[in-house]
């Protein structure tokens, strides 16, 4: 008794370790591939320590490679940016852009996703979904020249003006992933809604536009960091430079103190810094966020 | 017209006044003018197809075609190869899983234009003191000012920049796999690279296909990241497209000019992204 035991016992330990070698990918952590992560995880660290280390430093530490912790630590450098740039104002510009941009679109952009949706075997709707679609191949840059005079025309080369535009350029996009997931929605919700009487205005805000949360987390992640980065449309919409955004706000800087590093840092850091600190919070959302999108 | 569907038109049709006003409208505004002389400002005159005939003969406009494709495709090739591979590892069990995917995010949330900024000091300051110590050539003096290398600065940035977002999409689509496969073909004694190339891959194509159009097309239209690196220069030799038609048509008062620019580029930026989608998906089904 004892002894088969002992034999059984001999057997199954070699073979439980030698399943837990082989099975690297099913059990127990990976260390080597953890430090190949960790050394690759430097080449995102390195420049973002660059920034911060090169903003806190005084002009006459700049000399040598930049990685250098300072020796003396300036703070002038972020209230000189701040003037420079009229950071305040730059701030306040790309918030007004960005939830403009993100309110609109979620709420618009589902909206007729829905009537799409629900309308495709009508020849109409077929054609709508084929029309805004197919706008995902103009690149920006065909529009760039007549949309700046068309906007300085009708008196939209502004915040709102620019709000508006990413609104329609995101629409390609987001009907088309919207209305993937709305034709996803059984129908007989709405068709029970109908019975108790409620009207499509009325399915729509309390039933379908519920059920989009996860997608309208999707666009309006996406469309926020579209519309908080973006260079170029600000670029050639703004007319007047108090509405300049942050991005621009750091490019017209850069071409008229290009000499001063350790202030232009200091105004690079605190352009980064307010959506870097966002996301921090928000990782965990945005990560799955951008992935649904790209199931869809 | 039944109830539902007045309320479905008045959901659909402001946005489609709204689209053709703010999309359609300049779209065909410039096709218009691109069959004129039209400067931006004064007077016009009907060329017909004069500013395309140009086109073929501008140096300018050439050189910065082929300047997009040496560059879009050298990036679209590195970011997806390195997007796999940080993918997989990132897939792999790892320790500490959840917060290498925050952080490998973390470039695709900056601004481009202010992390080319940040490049810039590295290329100029950081790296040609790196070159003269270990005595390498090439590198000891900033690559941003050598006409025949910048273009690899503007490469590596906007790779650094967007691999993040190719990840994403990735891991996407590596958590479809189910995990079953890799224990058949683990039992079966297939290796690592036969495991990749038999199952991961082809079980990806999906996604291999979206992530190389949507690169491709994006970097074909590049402007902010080559505006902080090198602003086109050493002298043309990083000029984009969208910047010759930006440079041109608001400070060269070559309107119409660059609106045929911009449709010969509208029809490129087509017919590439449609001949890569029939490929790529012709291959995604031979596996």
């Amino acid at each position: 008794m004892t002894t088969t035991e002992t034999a059984a016992s001999a057997r199954t330990v070699p073979d439980t370790r030698g399943l837990r070698r082989r099975g690297r990918l099913s059990d127990g952590v990976n260390w080597p591939l953890t430090a190949l992560a960790a050394v690759l995880a430097l080449t995102v660290l390195i420049p973002l320590y660059l920034t911060v280390v090169t903003a806190l430093k005084t002009p006459d530490q700049l000399g040598g490679s930049g990685f250098e912790l300072p020796t003396r630590v300036r703070l002038q450098n972020f209230s000189d940016a701040w003037n420079l740039t009229n950071f305040p104002r730059a701030l306040l510009n790309s918030a007004i852009v960005t939830v403009g941009a993100v309110v609109l679109t979620i709420l618009s952009n589902s909206l007729v996703a829905y009537a799409i949706a629900r309308n495709l075997h009508k020849r109409f709707f077929k054609f709508l979904y084929y029309f805004f679609v197919a706008a995902l191949f103009v690149p920006f840059p065909i529009i760039m020249l007549p949309a700046t005079k068309e906007t300085a025309l009708l008196g939209l080369d502004n915040p709102v003006g620019l709000f508006l535009l990413y609104t329609v350029y995101g629409l390609s996009f987001n009907v088309f992933v919207y209305t993937a997931f709305i034709r996803s929605i059984p129908r007989e919700l709405e068709e029970a809604a109908t019975m108790d009487g409620a009207s499509t205005w009325g399915i729509f805000r309390r039933i379908i536009f519920p059920l989009l949360t996860p997608m309208n987390a999707t666009v309006g992640i996406l469309t926020c960091l579209w519309a908080w980065n973006d260079f170029l449309l600000p670029l050639v919409i703004l007319s007047d430079p108090a509405t300049r955004t942050l991005p621009l706000a750091q490019y017209v800087f850069q071409s008229q103190f290009n000499t001063n590093y350790t202030v232009a840092f200091a105004s690079y850091l605190m352009a980064l810094a307010p959506l870097l600190l966002v996301y921090l919070f928000a990782q965990r959302w945005v990560i799955s966020g951008v992935m649904r999108g790209s199931i869809k | 017209m039944t109830h539902s569907t007045k309320a479905f038109y008045w959901m659909a049709v402001p946005a489609l006044v709204l689209f053709v006003t703010l999309h359609t409208v300049p779209v065909v505004t410039g096709m218009f003018f691109s069959l004129t002389d039209y400067a931006g400002y004064g007077k016009w005159n009907f060329v017909g197809l004069q500013n395309y005939l140009s086109l073929f003969k501008d140096d300018r406009v050439l050189a910065s075609y082929g300047f997009t494709f040496l560059f879009a495709i050298t990036a679209t090739v590195i970011v997806n190869v390195l997007a796999l591979g940080v993918a997989m590892l990132l897939n792999a069990k790892i320790k500490f899983q959840t917060a290498f995917r925050g952080l490998f995010f973390i470039p695709n949330v900056l601004a481009i234009l202010v992390i080319g900024y940040v490049f810039n000091f590295i290329f100029s300051n950081s790296l040609p003191l790196l070159g003269q110590s270990l005595g390498i050539d090439w590198l000891s003096t900033s690559i941003l000012a050598n006409k025949d290398l910048a273009w690899l600065g503007i490469v590596a940035v906007s790779a650094w920049q967007s691999i993040a977002f190719s990840v994403i999409l990735y891991l996407a689509g590596l958590q479809t796999i189910p995990a079953e496969l890799y224990e058949a073909a683990g039992l079966d004694g297939a290796s690592y690279w036969r495991q990749f190339s038999s199952i991961t891959f082809p079980m990806i194509g999906a996604f291999f296909t979206i992530n190389m159009v949507l690169a491709l097309k994006g970097f074909m239209q590049a402007f902010d990241q080559i505006v902080a690196l090198t602003g086109g220069g050493p002298g043309t030799s990083t000029e984009s497209v969208s910047m010759v038609i930006f440079r041109g048509g608001f400070q060269g008062g070559e309107f119409g000019y660059q609106m045929a620019n911009s449709v010969v580029y509208l029809l490129v930026i087509v017919a590439v992204s449609l001949i890569q989608l029939r490929t790529l998906q012709r291959k995604e089904a031979d596996f």
